[in-house]
């Protein structure tokens, strides 16, 4: 079953590569992952939707927690989240189906983000069955391309972020004998 | 301006404050600038013969004495040497820094000369890695490191460094403080489920202490003492906890798992209440998951929130460092003794007497014979002088298990070995780092021929800085394991088992300029030992056992930890 992950991690080199290998290292495979800045500059959110064995899910957030850069790593499949997902399509459009297309986008809300003589670009966000039914139907018109962002979630809940506060660097413990030698 | 440092210089002072005394490390074309550093520098480096071993030398320093291990090596093939090392410290939780060099910045990412991707390399290696990339990082990631590697659950952290970063000069200030907010390290463990711990505890019929590698690492060992004593409850160590209680403690009733003793694995069978501590309920002590310890409730307290329910749900999980959470039980268990202690008396009574029947059925006795030299019987020897006293550093394979489970340790630390890996070649570098960190030891090696053969070119590193260490080839002629794996489970087609070419002991020893000894009689095992431990340098010893013995109990792998192979089963026709 499609897991939903939502992860709070810092942008430091080698952060995506650690979450992901947790998965990988399983043998899992990614479904969608984005990851894009916060308010803050120096802290990423990420929204990974994989399929997980359902006895390792808890694992594999443990794991996940477990990273150095990683803040918090939440389970949201079952949890209060909004989900959504954009979706950007090329559509091939002759003369004759130009209206039919755009009335067919606006029946799903999707703004057209250009225009040609060969076609349209549309842009259409929702959740991804929506999404999925709107490809299916714009595949009659013809050739269509599509890209889709992968799934971005936020939880409905508020959560405490549990941070560890800064350890103050004990002494140094220097070797005197050592020292002594130099 | 006097706080003016090279990054090579920035790293020695940095290992310094974190009291670093000796690193395990080979060098390179990219480590240069830190090795010419080093040149005047007062911390001493020991040179290994293969990178493999400076990583497997800082392990046995690191569990020696608890304090982070150091090893060094430069980039592509060196860092890439140390990969085995690094695995076997994660598995094992043992902490050690590797610093590596890299090719300049600029460099990285062009297939340099010796360029490999270490930091990606690592990744799955390591707690944590690094790749520094300025100068101004670098103490901050040096001190980050130690901090990562030594506490929470222990572990490897690497830090690879380019050339470019040692050369570059930059003003040098102490870090003050740690900030890693993503890393939480958890200690006390939650009051609410340690009282409900102990409430369990003392409500509990047949009790049984399962004790692991977390003992060891936090310290926990008088605390666990203390505990099976207040409680009265029969406990075991792991493979990796083995000396987390003194192995002469009436309570101690040897190492569970597949080459566990008899009534280790039925107490665990049939106990209704395991107290695990600092363990990771790996397949090799639980043999077949749904059958392990069917009837008990699970206390689990560990270090790593990971490793709660990994394998087997905890009924109490308790994430805290095992001595703390251990001292806070004990006094709650104090609280509610003597009237909760008393309610069971008549249970516990029963249950020690199931114990004491079980060990007395199948105990673990030694084989001994006066025609041929039984690899138990060396143990037996070796922990004759040992006394309970001696660092042992073990190699991998059936001698290993013949260790664990005949030579015993008063106290933790004294035994080193290659637990969650396996990793054959680790025994002789171990002793290496074990020897330097407590020069006044008596540290054995005891070896396979097989791992020996691995190992062969640090006899130099042993001879050139006149380690004392006792190296014990217990020698078979056989990858032994393997072959008892093949007679037992694949029909005795031996295949590729056999190490029918093995340099003579006292040839070999003496090509490094130390004494050796080739032992083919029981009746020389004891002098050929005690003649080792009087020399005031190294010493080899080539002791000849019978080949085929096989180590038991075995639990065949997949099977339930009570239904063991107790005895050799009839001999089998060896095929043509
Ligand atoms: C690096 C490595 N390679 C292979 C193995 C698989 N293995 C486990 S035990 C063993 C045999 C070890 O033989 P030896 O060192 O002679 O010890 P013995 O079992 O005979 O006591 C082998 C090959 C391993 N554990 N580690
Ligand atoms: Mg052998």
């Amino acid at each position: 079953m499609l897991q939903t992950i939502s992860l709070l991690v810092e942008n430091k080199p080698g952060a995506l590569m650690r979450i992901t290998g947790v998965l990988s290292a399983r043998g899992y495979n990614i479904d969608s992952l984005t990851v894009a800045r916060t308010l803050d500059p120096g802290l990423s959110r990420m929204t990974i939707v994989v399929d997980v064995d359902p006895q390792l899910r808890q694992q594999v957030i443990k794991q996940m927690n477990k990273l150095v850069n990683v803040l918090q790593a939440i389970d949201l499949t079952d949890q209060p989240a909004v989900a959504r997902e954009m979706l950007l399509m090329r559509v091939r459009a002759p003369m004759e189906s130009r209206t039919a297309i755009l009335k067919e986008a606006e029946i799903f809300g999707a703004r057209v983000v250009d225009s040609s003589i060969d076609g349209f670009a549309l842009e259409l966000t929702g959740e991804a069955e929506k999404l999925e039914e709107f490809i299916d139907i714009m595949r009659a018109y013809g050739d269509i391309d599509v890209t889709r962002s992968g799934m971005v979630a936020v939880s409905l809940e508020p959560r405490k972020l549990r941070l560890s506060p800064p350890v103050p660097k004990a002494d140094p413990v220097l070797q005197d004998p050592m020292r002594k030698g130099a | 301006m006097p706080n003016l440092m090279s990054g090579s210089q920035m790293l020695l002072e940095c290992l310094m404050r974190e009291g670093v005394e000796c690193v395990f490390g080979y060098p390179g074309g990219v480590m240069l600038p830190l090795y010419d550093e080093m040149y005047e520098h007062p911390l001493r480096h020991v040179l290994v013969r293969h990178e493999e071993n400076a990583a497997f030398a800082a392990s046995g320093y690191a569990m020696a004495t608890g304090k982070v291990g150091v090893c060094m090596a430069t980039s592509g093939p060196g860092a890439t040497n140390l990969v085995t090392g690094l695995v076997n410290a994660l598995m094992d939780s043992i902490p050690i820094v590797a610093i590596t060099g890299q090719v300049s910045t600029k460099l990285i990412g062009s297939d340099a000369f010796q360029e490999a991707d270490t930091f990606g390399i690592t990744r799955a290696c390591t707690k944590h890695n690094y790749l520094v990339k300025s100068i101004s990082d670098l103490p901050r990631i040096v001190h980050e490191a130690f901090y990562l590697a030594s506490t929470g659950r222990r572990g490897p952290v690497l830090i690879d460094l380019p050339k470019d970063v040692l050369q570059a000069q930059a003003h040098y200030s102490p870090v003050s403080a740690i900030h890693l907010p993503g890393y939480k390290v958890y200690t006390d463990g939650h009051a609410g489920q340690i009282r409900r711990a102990a409430q369990m505890i003392w409500e509990a019929e047949r009790p049984f202490v399962y004790a692991g590698g977390g003992i060891i690492a936090s310290g926990a060992h008088d605390e666990l003492r203390r505990l099976v004593e207040l409680v009265d409850a029969p406990a075991v160590c792991t493979l990796m906890g083995l000396g987390g209680l003194p192995s002469s403690h009436p309570n101690f009733i040897s190492m569970p798992g597949m080459h566990g003793s008899y009534a280790a694995n039925m107490g665990m069978t049939n106990s209704d209440l395991l107290i695990a501590l600092g363990v990771r309920f790996d397949d090799r002590v639980t043999g077949r998951l749904a059958a392990f310890a069917p009837h008990a409730k699970v206390i689990h307290v560990d270090i790593d929130p990971a490793e709660i329910s990994k394998n087997r749900a905890a009924d109490l999980p308790i994430v805290g460092d095992a001595k703390r959470v251990l001292q806070r039980l004990i006094k709650a268990l104090e609280e509610l003794a003597p009237e909760a202690a008393s309610k069971k008396a008549e249970a516990r009574r029963a249950w020690w007497q199931q114990i004491r029947a079980w060990q007395a059925e199948h105990p673990l006795v030694p084989e001994v014979s006066s025609t041929e030299i039984k690899p138990q019987h060396v143990m037996v020897e070796i922990d004759r002088i040992s006394g309970g006293e001696a660092i042992i550093c073990a190699d991998v394979g059936q001698h290993q298990m013949w260790a664990a489970q005949f030579i015993r340790f008063n106290r933790p630390r004294l035994w080193i070995n290659s637990g969650g890996l396996g990793s054959m070649g680790f025994g002789l570098p171990a002793a290496i780092g074990a020897q330097f960190a407590c020069p006044d030891k008596l540290v054995f090696a005891v070896i396979g021929d097989g791992g020996f053969q691995m190992s062969i070119p640090e006899l130099a590193t042993i001879a050139s800085n006149g380690l004392p260490v006792k190296i014990v080839v217990v020698n078979n002629g056989y990858l032994g394991m393997v072959r008892q794996w093949q007679q037992l489970f694949y029909n005795n087609r031996l295949c590729a088992v056999t190490l029918d070419c093995f340099p003579k002991a006292e040839s070999l020893a003496a090509a490094y300029g130390f004494p050796g000894r080739t032992v083919d009689s029981p009746a020389d095992l004891r002098p050929a030992l005690e003649q080792a431990v009087s020399e005031p340098g190294p010493f080899l010893l080539d002791i000849k056992v019978s080949p085929e013995e096989n180590v038991y109990p075995m639990v065949p792998a997949g099977g339930a930890i009570h239904e063991m192979i107790l005895r050799p089963p009839q001999p089998v026709s060896v095929p043509k």
